[in-house]
């Protein structure tokens, strides 16, 4: 049989680009300023978020979904802070998609959230490949993980919209090369937008939480949320 | 590594669209890939020869041509390759540059058919 060539230009991706969209969608028509967060195992996401749902929930509304392999650790902890918390067990899965997204959204009251976080499962390759519908992807270094990790994971730290150096409180007892790490950003993602928080201490939660909601503010402005 | 199931997506929509077009087999699956997609060219083809067994398309090839990264040259103000995937700056006149235009593709482009 004659072997023919017929064209097709279809994302591979396109279920769940079609699901994000979607979302985003739903997102700007009920005012709530999606984040996902992503790093590597370890980098202090969880503290993180949790420090920032008990700093927001005093005046904003905020949830937060968190997904992970195995275990529901995660959203126990974050629960503490009073907010509506949920967790996405993905099993073997090593990223978020959109449909998970969606259904662990399932009951909640969109109009009724000002915030919504996602924590992605740890891991700076595969979430990069799939769009969760957020208006900002936040990815997270330590100073404990070395400088070049954005030259090493050059796709994930181009595609995410704002970086955070965290434990910024160990900077010194690891020898932490500040000009290093700002330098292996900006060669992968000219002029990124980069805030040095620590958790623990709370030093940069301040400039943090201002750039979080001025964000929002700004989109509500315009229109767009 | 999520490559498998990037994989199955791709036999997925590979299935779709040669049913549309009432093909008989499929012989060769042709993708752009570029490397701000977040998959591994090497990692896609051994998945890929993994995912494809007991399916409809046990018999398809996949192509994979590769899409270099293009910015949006502040300078030059025209589209230009970077000088690697660890400097975003322009090959041409070593500009820094954010804005990318090319280099995110996933894409299924063409299929060969009998």
């Amino acid at each position: 049989m004659k072997t023919r060539i017929i064209e097709v230009r279809q994302q591979v991706l396109k279920q769940n680009d079609v699901t994000a969209r979607a979302l985003r969608q739903r997102f700007q028509d009920a005012g709530v300023f999606v984040v996902s967060l992503v790093s590597s195992p370890g980098a202090g996401k969880t503290t993180f978020l949790e420090k920032t749902l008990a700093r927001l929930s005093g005046d904003c509304r905020v949830a937060a979904l968190v997904g992970d392999l195995a275990t529901d650790n995660d959203a126990r902890r974050l629960a503490h802070s009073g907010a509506p918390v949920r967790q996405i067990t993905t099993g073997a899965i090593c990223h978020l998609e959109a449909s998970m997204v969606e259904s662990a959204l399932a009951d909640w009251e969109l109009g009724r959230i000002d915030f919504l976080f996602i924590e992605n499962v740890g891991n700076l390759v595969c979430p990069a490949s799939y769009d969760l519908g957020e208006g900002m992807r936040l990815v997270l270094m330590s100073v404990t993980e070395g400088e070049d990790k954005p030259l090493k994971y050059p796709t994930i730290f181009n595609t995410a919209d704002l970086a955070l150096i965290t434990k910024i409180d160990l900077a010194y007892a690891v020898d932490f090369k500040r000009q290093q790490a700002y330098r292996s950003l900006h060669h992968v993602r000219p002029g990124m937008t980069t805030l040095e928080v620590s958790a623990k201490t709370g030093a940069g939660m301040e400039n943090w939480l201002d750039l979080l909601k001025e964000s929002r503010k700004s989109l509500l402005a315009a229109g767009s949320l | 590594m999520h490559e498998l199931s990037i994989a199955l997506s791709i036999l997925d929509v590979a299935a779709e669209e040669a049913a549309k077009r009432s093909a008989v087999r499929v012989c060769a699956v042709h993708l752009k890939l570029g490397p701000l997609s977040g998959v591994i060219k090497q990692a896609l083809l051994s998945a890929f020869e993994m995912a494809r067994e007991n399916s409809s398309l046990a018999q398809a090839e996949l192509i994979v041509e590769e899409v270099p990264v293009r910015i949006l040259c502040p300078r030059c103000r025209v589209e230009r390759p970077i000088v690697s995937i660890q400097e975003f700056v322009c090959a041409e006149c070593g500009a820094a540059s954010a804005q990318v235009t090319r280099g995110r593709e996933l894409e299924v482009v063409a299929l060969e058919v009998e």
